[in-house]
């Protein structure tokens, strides 16, 4: 029923048969994937379930032994997660990849500066400070993430708000996916309910994102699908409606068994 | 009753905004610098005028200016053992290359920035590639410079040509005489303090000294800045050993023996965080400025020499303290 109904849509990001080997350990052993737009969809997986080498695929991370994948129905390889990028495909990591003593403008646009109009910015490499902070409120606004001032040090806010700039950071710069790897890992409960209502702020944006997550509730919380890994293989996609948070465990973990995809 | 409770808050936020305006790295240091001179001039009169003032700056600028190269790399939560013998291998590699080797002098001069900025080439990528620590690596790139001066000279080389003397040139200037190379140290921090400020290179620069894993996943590249960072330091070293031949007169290959650590302590002085990411560059020029005005007013006011290291001793302890301090503080 679901899959019917999703297979109308081309997927954004589609993966078929991908494979890695470690030496003797296979982490991927023909593993398929399929976000599709406007979803958040959730990977789970017990540890060695090939959960983050999955991710680290399709963030181009890593490059798969075999297999394929597709971005927006066009084959695609990525050469590194600079790669990715470029194709519109941003992360965000459990580590708060953020700056400390740098401001939160500076942060958002780390790597990708904007340079002032005219000869000011092409030949001495000027910032264009203005427009960069401009653009960062806009773009924390359109999240509904408030933040009194752009030009605070990150290292004056929570860890959730700093959490929170990588992800409205992810978002402003994401095309096509917003890869979302740990992102409430390191934080307290509060702190992880603010960060997850941002990514449903981005994912009601338009922006499909994929969510890794070890906590349950949260993805039960905040999916709109679940891709469960087991032994290096989709085991299965649920709906968070359609089974307990306890059926998806028992998949997860080889004690239920649904109807091969 | 009334005016007690609503004055309490006013006073402990106006004590805390003094607090913070103290903690700021770059106004302590500017604070002891007009300190040092209100005491050394109460002790001696001299202290204060402008020739004095002048030959402080002399005796700094050299040192001042190695302190930019040392603070882009402690900015990147690097160090820099090698800065000073780096720059005396330079200086004789200079002077000689003209006057026993016959060369033009600006090839000379272009001759003795290279083997600096080699030198940051080695120690950046060695950091780099090698993935060895800042320290190690300039340790050993300090022994091996050390080496390779003594093997170019022994004593010093004298009869320079007068291009390579032209940061010692005289200029009057509000009613005493600079020299062009004391002048040329603003110059170049003032060039340093805009282009970290407003560059995406100079930001990268904080950024990796902040969380170098972070920059790398923001896609900085960031091997590539640190290696650009040491050969920079490298320039910056050659255009402090051109200042130094300028004002000794002479290429001098026991020059700048303790310049390494005289740089780090006027970076450390000026407020400039050692685990890196935190710094102004004109904290720099101030620390490096503390460290003349010690060595001179102790001078002019006849204390032992001794008493010089001593204080400079205790002024760099006191300024990581204060640093780490202010940032508990902050928390």
């Amino acid at each position: 029923m679901t899959e019917n109904l999703s297979q109308k849509q081309q997927p954004v990001l589609e993966a078929r048969g991908l494979v890695k080997h470690y030496g003797q350990v296979i982490a991927l052993d023909g593993t398929d994937f399929e976000l599709y737009p406007g979803e958040i969809l959730a990977v789970i997986g017990d540890n060695g379930a090939g959960k983050s080498t999955l991710i680290k695929i399709l963030s181009g991370a890593i490059q798969p032994d075999s297999g394929e994948i597709f971005l927006n129905g066009s084959h695609i390889r990525f050469s590194g997660t600079r790669d990715a990028r470029h194709h519109g495909i941003e992360t965000v990591y459990q580590t708060l990849a953020v700056i400390p003593y740098m401001n939160i403008y500076e942060n958002f646009f780390l790597g990708r500066e904007l340079r002032l109009p005219g000869i000011l910015g092409s030949v001495f490499r000027l910032l264009d400070k203005k427009t960069m902070e401009a653009e960062a409120r806009t773009h924390m606004q359109e999240l509904k993430f408030h933040i009194q001032s752009m030009s605070q040090a990150v290292n004056t806010l929570s860890g959730g708000q700093r959490q929170g700039v990588a992800v409205a950071r992810s978002a402003a710069f994401a095309l096509n996916v917003a890869i979302m790897d740990e992102p409430t890992a390191a934080l307290g409960v509060k702190e992880s309910g603010m960060v997850l209502d941002l990514i449903r702020n981005v994912r009601d944006r338009g922006l499909p994102v994929i969510l890794i997550s070890h906590n349950m509730p949260h993805v039960w919380e905040l999916a709109d699908r679940i891709h469960i890994q087991r032994l290096g293989r989709r085991v299965a996609v649920i709906k968070p409606g359609e089974y307990s948070m306890s059926d998806g465990v028992a998949i997860m973990t080889g004690a239920k068994k649904l109807e091969p995809l | 009753m009334a005016s007690t409770t609503s004055r309490r808050p006013t006073l402990t936020l106006f004590y805390r905004r003094i607090l913070r305006i103290l903690a700021s790295p770059s106004i302590g240091p500017l604070i002891a610098l007009v300190l040092a001179g209100l005491f050394f001039y109460s002790q001696n009169d001299r202290f204060l005028q402008p020739i004095n003032l002048s030959l402080i700056l002399q005796q700094t600028s050299w040192i001042a200016v190695m302190a930019i190269g040392q603070t882009l790399i402690i900015l990147t939560g690097g160090i820099d053992l090698s800065s000073g013998l780096v720059m005396a291998f330079g200086t004789v590699i200079m002077t000689k290359f003209a006057v026993v080797y016959g060369f033009d002098p600006i090839i000379s001069i272009a001759a003795g920035f290279a083997v600096t900025m080699l030198f940051g080439l080695v120690n950046g990528l060695l950091i780099t590639q090698l993935r060895l620590p800042p320290f190690i690596v300039t340790l050993g790139t300090l022994n091996i410079a050390f080496a390779l001066t003594r093997l170019v000279a022994t004593t010093t080389i004298s009869g320079l040509p007068p291009a390579q003397l032209i940061f010692g040139e005289r200029l009057d200037l509000l009613g005493t005489t600079f020299t062009l190379g004391s002048l040329f140290v603003f110059v170049l921090y003032l060039f340093m303090w805009f282009f970290l400020r407003e560059t995406a290179f100079g930001r990268h620069i904080y950024a990796i000294g902040g969380d170098s894993e972070a920059a790398r996943l923001m896609g900085i590249p960031v091997n590539r800045v640190l290696i650009l960072v040491y050969v920079t330091a490298g320039f910056f070293y050659g255009v402090a050993g051109w200042i130094l031949v300028g004002r000794i007169g002479s290429g001098d290959p026991n020059a700048g023996q303790t310049a390494n650590l005289d740089s780090i302590t006027a970076v450390v002085i000026g407020g400039t965080s050692l685990f890196g990411g935190r710094g102004n560059i004109l904290g720099t020029l101030v620390g490096a400025i503390i460290v003349g005005v010690f060595i001179n007013g102790l001078q002019i006011t006849g204390v032992d020499p001794l008493f010089q290291r001593l204080i400079t001793g205790v002024l760099v302890i006191l300024a990581v303290a204060l640093d780490q301090l202010s940032q508990r503080f902050r928390k």
